[in-house]
């Protein structure tokens, strides 16, 4: 991220320092911020309490523990921030910033919150499904307010921590309810799903998606393996803007996987991280689970506004699970309560209390539409001014076209491992290893450069 | 548990048969048939049984949050000036994975002391965690990755979610004797012994003060004992503290019990919430921290956390950290705290002592005294599940069937009427 946040300096009206000053000279390298070289360590030896035992107090039984690797995305952020050079390019993380390169707080989340603290509204705990106007909010969103699904409540929502949580959540009913049964996840998909079903014991297996010849869809792949996998598969699909390739089926080529799931008697399962942010309305980007919906079929959604709403660190999200009948929904509900209740209880107020009053209140949600469009359309027209400087500035010949026709945050720049390190160390642009880049990170003034790196990465760096 | 799944999975293969030749899927087929109703959230289930009811006298001291006298929900005056500060001033950008740095060096100087040494050599691998449920449960993961082979000694009663957690972790579980049902105190004999029997190295949860839900808490002396039975047998202590402050109304007090296992040289664990004692409860607050040999290994330790966390929730919610860091971290905002965390505690103690007036008064033939002597939110009134019934039947009166009454719910316009119904149910006991 550019953001500097990493810790909170006090916020005192009498501070001379501004907050950002405050944050640059944390960020200045060498400081304790980001883990200075770190000494030898020697073993203390105190003599504690009333007894010295013979047996070492101080063993400790973490002696075995190893250093986690860092996480292939978040720590992208962490490197970034380590960087001290002027030229550096965060697109890392999948977190919206404006042309100024500055993270985004949505006028209308500003609103909204303001509301808030004049209410003064307590801070009990909510149920373990979360914030009732939130659920129904959240749902009306996704499958629109006029959905029969919805009259005939058959959805069972509850309130999740963001789409990580919510993912957890519905990968720990899977497991519970369906012993053995697999899900399957796009080759490529977003990180965190892995670690998700593994942390939850589910067994997964991949379905071709990304095709690196034409650097789009591999359709035919695609539907070959959900045919193949075992009857009664989970099938986890990008509800819109894939992530990370930013490549999306067609409406027809949705129907088609609407077809094969049906024949085979899996169930879909929707990850819905980015509804309003591909085409820049909320309502098209939710047509494909729609669709499913509007031919009866029972599945899984997670949702999140992380992104739409800007609301990345107030964990907000949901799970939905339609199912065929309202009797099956509320067992399903409770179920799902069985599960988060052991996991955290209930989930945190702020954030659905935001989303419920932006979606409640017919001017706010007005106004969150113009700026979802805004958000979107600033992200077309980096990708429109990329693809312009790569056409114009590659000679090669290399169709470079897919930058326009993916959609979404992130772009798939087909650039291999060693390709996006040499982005990283050449050119220090930051990105994931797997070629994605975050054209939310991605400001006008630095698309000639980041041009170049890629033309150089792609042709000089195998 | 085997059969059970046996038969979950022979009903899904015929449901699954079924589909098969049936013919095109109609709305009517479900995979989820085999799905039953969850039974309700024993403590959470109560207040929804309370907001249901329509009668005017009706009381509510199930769950564990705290309430002025005028029965309403608190939100302490710190906690909104420092929401005044936070409001639209700041982005809502991702907190790394272990959260709020400010925020946990803050808690941990709570738990560990203002001048802990541990936290200057940097020997405590810690993160902000979702409440104290968060924090146990990330440490449950731990502990069943880390300690595969281990299992958790629980303390009989306690949290009933403190059993959901370990079992969702997969950690096999143990108790240990607790609760003293004739003294309505603490079975120290037992429990030791249960300590010396339980293999060398076992982990052991312990609550830090304000034991939930009897409010049985040992004393220093006891602690020690405990303490030093620990050092003999190797074995581990996390500490379950949700209370710091509620209990004797001074957090440095209430750490008693981790200071004393500190001083002892444990390495031990920690899971601290805001929920009660900051009175931000549905925001999510608490912490994790264990203690590590050195400032490597808590690193790696922490690191270690962290992946636990990204795949349960990526990364912890902002919004009450900043509140809680905003809070601790400026003077005057941190001494109004105390100040508001002692009102909360005393008034809790106040309604302590009226309520067992209040029952004495009534000529009541039990004694009543363990009220006084409980500590903290709740008090194991001793009733039994069918005294708590006809109190929420006949009286309208709502509490966990185990007979914990959430002191936090009694009011000075209530306590009469709770005193009366206690004693009608009790008396013929």
């Amino acid at each position: 991220m550019a953001s500097s946040m990493m810790s909170f300096p006090s916020v005192s009206p009498s501070a001379a320092l501004s907050f950002q000053d405050k944050c640059k000279d944390k960020l200045k390298p060498g400081s304790a911020f980001f883990g200075k070289e770190k000494q030898p360590l020697s073993m203390k030896t105190k003599s504690h309490g009333r007894v010295t035992m013979a047996v070492a107090v101080n063993a400790s039984r973490f002696d075995n523990i190893t250093m986690a690797p860092p996480d292939p995305i978040l720590g992208v952020s962490e490197a970034f921030k380590a960087d001290t050079s002027d030229m550096k390019l965060n697109l890392g993380v999948g977190a919206y910033r404006t042309e100024e390169l500055q993270p985004y707080v949505l006028k209308v989340v500003k609103k909204a919150e303001n509301l808030m603290l004049e209410r003064g509204e307590n801070k009990e705990y909510l149920p373990i499904e979360g914030l009732a106007a939130f659920n129904k909010a959240t749902a009306e969103l996704l499958f629109g307010a006029d959905n029969p699904v919805l009259h005939e409540q058959r959805v069972a929502t509850i309130q999740g921590l963001s789409g990580t949580g919510s993912l957890r959540v519905a990968a720990a009913l899977i497991e519970r309810y369906f012993p053995g049964a697999k899900v399957l996840i796009s080759a490529p998909t977003w990180g965190n799903h892995k670690n998700i079903f593994n942390d939850a014991r589910v067994p997964w297996s991949e379905y071709r998606y990304y095709d690196p010849k034409t650097v789009g869809l591999d359709f035919e792949g695609m539907i070959a393996d959900i045919k193949e996998a075992p009857e009664g598969s989970f099938i986890l699909l990008h509800g819109c803007a894939h992530n990370p390739t930013g490549i999306d089926p067609t409406p027809e080529q949705w129907e088609k996987i609407a077809d094969v799931i049906q024949e085979k008697n899996h169930i879909p399962f929707f990850d819905v991280a980015y509804q309003g942010f591909a085409s820049g309305s909320l309502d098209e980007d939710a047509s494909s689970v729609r669709l499913f919906a509007a031919r009866g079929m029972e599945l899984l959604c997670a949702q999140s506004y992380s992104k739409n709403l800007g609301l990345y660190a107030e964990r907000v999200g949901a799970i939905n699970v339609l199912c065929s009948s309202a009797e099956a929904a509320v067992r399903v509900k409770s179920q799902l309560k069985r599960i988060a209740r052991p996991m955290y209880s209930n989930p945190p107020v702020h954030g659905a209390r935001i989303v419920a009053n932006v979606v409640g209140n017919p001017d706010f949600f007005n106004e969150w539409k113009d700026e979802m469009e805004m958000m979107a359309g600033r992200i077309k027209s980096v990708r429109q001014k990329l693809y312009n400087n790569l056409s114009a500035k590659d000679k090669s010949g290399k169709d470079w076209s897919f930058v326009l026709k993916q959609i979404g945050m992130f772009s798939f720049t087909g650039l291999n491992k060693a390709q996006s390190d040499n982005m990283t160390d050449k050119w220090h642009v930051y990105m994931t290893k797997d070629g994605r880049i975050s054209l939310a990170g991605l400001s006008a003034a630095k698309c000639e450069y980041l041009a170049d790196a890629i033309i150089d990465s792609y042709h000089n760096v195998s | 548990m085997a059969s059970m799944m046996t038969r979950r999975s022979m009903s899904l293969m015929k449901s699954r048969s079924m589909m098969i030749h049936g013919s095109s899927r109609l709305m009517s087929t479900s995979w989820w048939k085999h799905v039953e109703p969850a039974p309700k959230d024993p403590i959470l289930g109560v207040t929804e049984a309370f907001l249901a009811d329509p009668s005017p006298h009706k009381v509510n001291v199930g769950v564990g949050a705290y309430r002025d006298d005028n029965g309403k929900p608190v939100v302490l005056d710190c906690v909104r000036e420092a929401e005044r500060r936070v409001a639209g001033n700041l982005n809502m950008e991702y907190l790394p994975m272990g959260g709020s740095n400010t925020m946990v060096d803050e808690t941990l100087k709570l738990a560990y002391g203002e001048n802990s040494d541990l936290i200057k050599d940097k020997r405590i691998a810690a993160i902000q965690a979702l409440s104290g449920t968060g924090a146990c449960r990330i440490f449950a993961d731990f502990q069943k990755r880390f300690s595969p082979d281990s299992q958790i000694y629980i303390p009989v009663p306690t949290w009933s979610n403190h059993h959901n957690i370990w079992r969702d972790a997969n950690v096999p579980q143990r108790t240990y004797h607790y609760y003293h049902p004739e003294t309505k105190g603490l079975d120290f004999a037992s429990l030791m012994d249960d300590v010396k029997n339980a293999p060398n190295g076992s982990f052991f949860m312990l609550h830090a003060c304000a034991h939930n839900p009897t409010g049985v808490d040992p004393t220093i002396e006891q602690w020690k004992e405990i303490s030093y039975q620990f050092k003999v047998k190797g074995h581990f202590a996390f500490f379950d503290m949700a209370y710091q402050g509620f209990a004797s109304g001074d957090p440095e007090r209430d750490a008693n019990s981790i200071r004393i296992f500190l001083e002892d040289g444990h390495l031990i664990g920690c899971s601290q919430s805001y929920a009660k004692n900051m009175g931000l409860y549905g925001q999510r607050v608490g912490c994790l921290s264990l203690v590590c040999e050195d400032e490597k290994q808590a690193v790696a330790v922490k690191s270690q956390l962290q992946q636990l966390a990204r795949p349960m929730y990526s990364n912890p919610p902002v919004h009450g950290a900043l509140i809680v860091s905003i809070i601790l971290g400026d003077p005057d905002l941190k001494q109004l705290w105390l100040k508001e965390v002692k009102g909360m505690a005393d008034r809790i103690i106040g309604m302590r002592s009226s309520l067992r007036e209040n029952i004495e008064k009534l000529g009541s033939p039990l004694s009543w005294e363990h009220i006084t002597n409980q500590i903290g939110m709740f008090c194991y009134s001793g009733m039994t599940p069918e005294q708590v019934d006809r109190l929420t039947k006949e009286f309208h009166i709502y509490m966990t069937r185990n007979g914990r009454i959430s002191m936090a719910g009694v009011t000075s316009g209530n306590v009469e009427y709770l005193a009366k119904a206690i004693h009608e149910v009790t008396k013929a006991a």
